[in-house]
């Protein structure tokens, strides 16, 4: 692909699509444990507040980014008297990712926790087995190819996202141009066989992660 | 021994309260911060500048357009989900994993790749291109684009709610039907749409938020036309280029208001599904 600027763009989703798919991995399932497994005041308004990613137009989260961070908030000013800039830097693109993609790794672990039998759990904890271990060798097994499943999903549309992005991250070329934003722009200047050959590279990893994806989820209601 | 355990206790539940702390955090700051600033933004540039905003001829012309697009788009996904859906369940053909695959296709797409792979079909010098010219219809950096390639991009949210459904609740209660003399027609009507309405229903309230939404594919098909071809979110786009980030901010307020409604709704539609699934 001789299109100047393409492996970059190509490459910063990767990065960013990767680092996102694995907080994603640990946070969704952190989240899901903690709505299925603890009770606490607010529980449920957290359970619906987590979905409000696959609701609220993905544009929009990219504008309310921009609100909250822009130089006229506090939360601007202050990261950037402790020297952290967010706006137009790869960082805005990893938080609006994170934001949109929130919901996939909980929506996928949470039916297997809630059917997960904690019989389990505490037959190892009566064993002496410690908190650690249990969660290693009893619920983690049980919930593997659920976390799996969300991250490969998190991690296929982090390769697609445009809505979120494309105002935050600023488009330089380089720099901070994502491989959907680029096609963007390719195809605005009417470059569409350049633009056509990122958008196909993006699409054979995308196909063959929601292919895998299927798998898992099928494995996992064949065990079950 | 029992200083032992109450240690262990007291472990457990500084582990659980960091637990609860450190996801409550990621939320408030992916979720709910983003959402405070941008109404605390809107408020303090007041009322006038909300009703200033939503009498723009432009503003209300990208409401409607988003309007249109997106009730087009639940009649056709809507109707195409519950047939394939049957067809993907109930029937047995060579190609039916083929099409299973194929369903899933636009979740896998980039929504620019969609709105690319549009415009080399149907834009100048596209595949589709002379017949349509030939006929005076422009579909590109029009209508009929925005709506074809936001259908394509929504056609797996019913399917995908529809299809576990139809297949728990197995070919009884329709053979029964049958059996009895109730057409196909009937048959279906009285017997397998009552029992997938919940699932239909949450299909659609998927397919409107993410038509209402949609930003990537419209972008490129759209051709950006002020006033024309300008949906909800391409306004929003457009006017934040524009550093016209009041008008953005109010409109986007506004879809973001849309959206927590719609929400509200699809939540309570997965209790009543739910409900229906443990009582059956």
């Amino acid at each position: 692909m001789a299109v100047p600027g393409a492996w970059a763009a190509i490459r910063l989703t990767l990065i960013t699509a990767t680092i996102v798919a694995a907080l994603n991995a640990v946070m969704g399932t952190a989240l899901a444990w903690v709505i299925v497994r603890y009770r606490f005041p607010g529980r449920r308004v957290l359970s619906t507040v987590v979905d409000l990613p696959l609701a609220i137009p993905t544009l929009v989260w990219g504008v309310m980014i921009l609100v909250l961070y822009g130089p006229n908030s506090f939360l601007g000013r202050t990261a950037d008297t402790v020297g952290i800039t967010v706006l137009f830097t790869p960082l805005a693109i990893v938080l609006a990712l994170c934001t949109v993609t929130l919901p996939f790794v909980i929506r996928n672990v949470q039916p297997v926790l809630l059917e997960l039998d904690d019989a389990e759990e505490e037959a190892a904890a009566t064993l002496g087995a410690t908190r650690r271990v249990t969660f290693r060798r009893v619920v983690f097994p049980a919930i593997r190819s659920a976390v799996m499943a969300g991250t490969l999903l998190t991690f296929s549309r982090c390769l697609g996202e445009i809505g979120s992005v494309i105002l935050v991250s600023g488009n330089r070329t380089g720099h901070t141009l994502t491989a959907p934003v680029f096609i963007f722009s390719l195809t605005s200047q009417f470059r569409f066989a350049e633009a056509a050959a990122v958008a196909t590279f993006l699409f054979a990893i995308s196909f063959v992660l929601v292919l895998a994806t299927g798998r898992l989820v099928k494995q996992r209601e064949a065990s079950e | 021994m029992s200083v032992a355990v109450s240690t262990q206790v007291a472990k457990a539940r500084r582990g659980r309260r960091g637990l609860i702390a450190l996801t409550l955090g990621w939320v408030a700051l992916l979720l709910l911060l983003p959402l405070v600033a941008i109404v605390w933004t809107v408020a303090k540039a007041g009322l006038s500048s909300v009703t200033h905003t939503l009498t723009q001829p432009d503003v209300l012309h990208a409401f409607q357009l988003t309007a249109i697009v997106t009730v087009i788009t639940v009649l056709v996904t809507g109707v195409f989900g519950v047939i394939v859906a049957w067809v993907l369940v109930r029937q047995r053909f060579h190609g039916r994993s083929l099409l299973n695959a194929i369903v899933d296709i636009p979740f896998a797409l980039s929504p620019v790749t969609v709105g690319l792979a549009a415009v080399v079909l149907f834009g100048p010098g596209g595949w589709f291109a002379p017949f349509f010219q030939a006929r005076g219809i422009q579909v590109i950096y029009a209508l009929p684009a925005m709506i074809l390639v936001t259908i394509f991009i929504c056609i797996p949210f019913t399917i995908r709610e529809i299809v576990p459904v139809l297949e728990e609740i197995g070919l009884d209660e329709e053979d029964a039907s049958r059996t009895l003399g109730a057409s196909v027609w009937h048959t279906f009507f009285k017997v397998t749409l009552p029992n997938i309405r919940w699932a239909l229903a949450y299909g659609i309230a998927l397919t409107t938020a993410r038509a209402i939404g949609e930003i990537g594919a419209v972008l490129i098909v759209s051709g950006l036309i002020q006033g024309k071809t300008e949906t909800a979110t391409l306004f929003i786009f457009r006017a934040y280029e524009e550093r016209q980030t009041a008008e953005a901010y109010v409109v986007a307020l506004v879809l973001a208001g849309v959206s927590v409604g719609l929400l509200i709704v699809i939540e309570s539609l997965r209790h009543r599904q739910e409900k229906e699934r443990t009582r059956t």
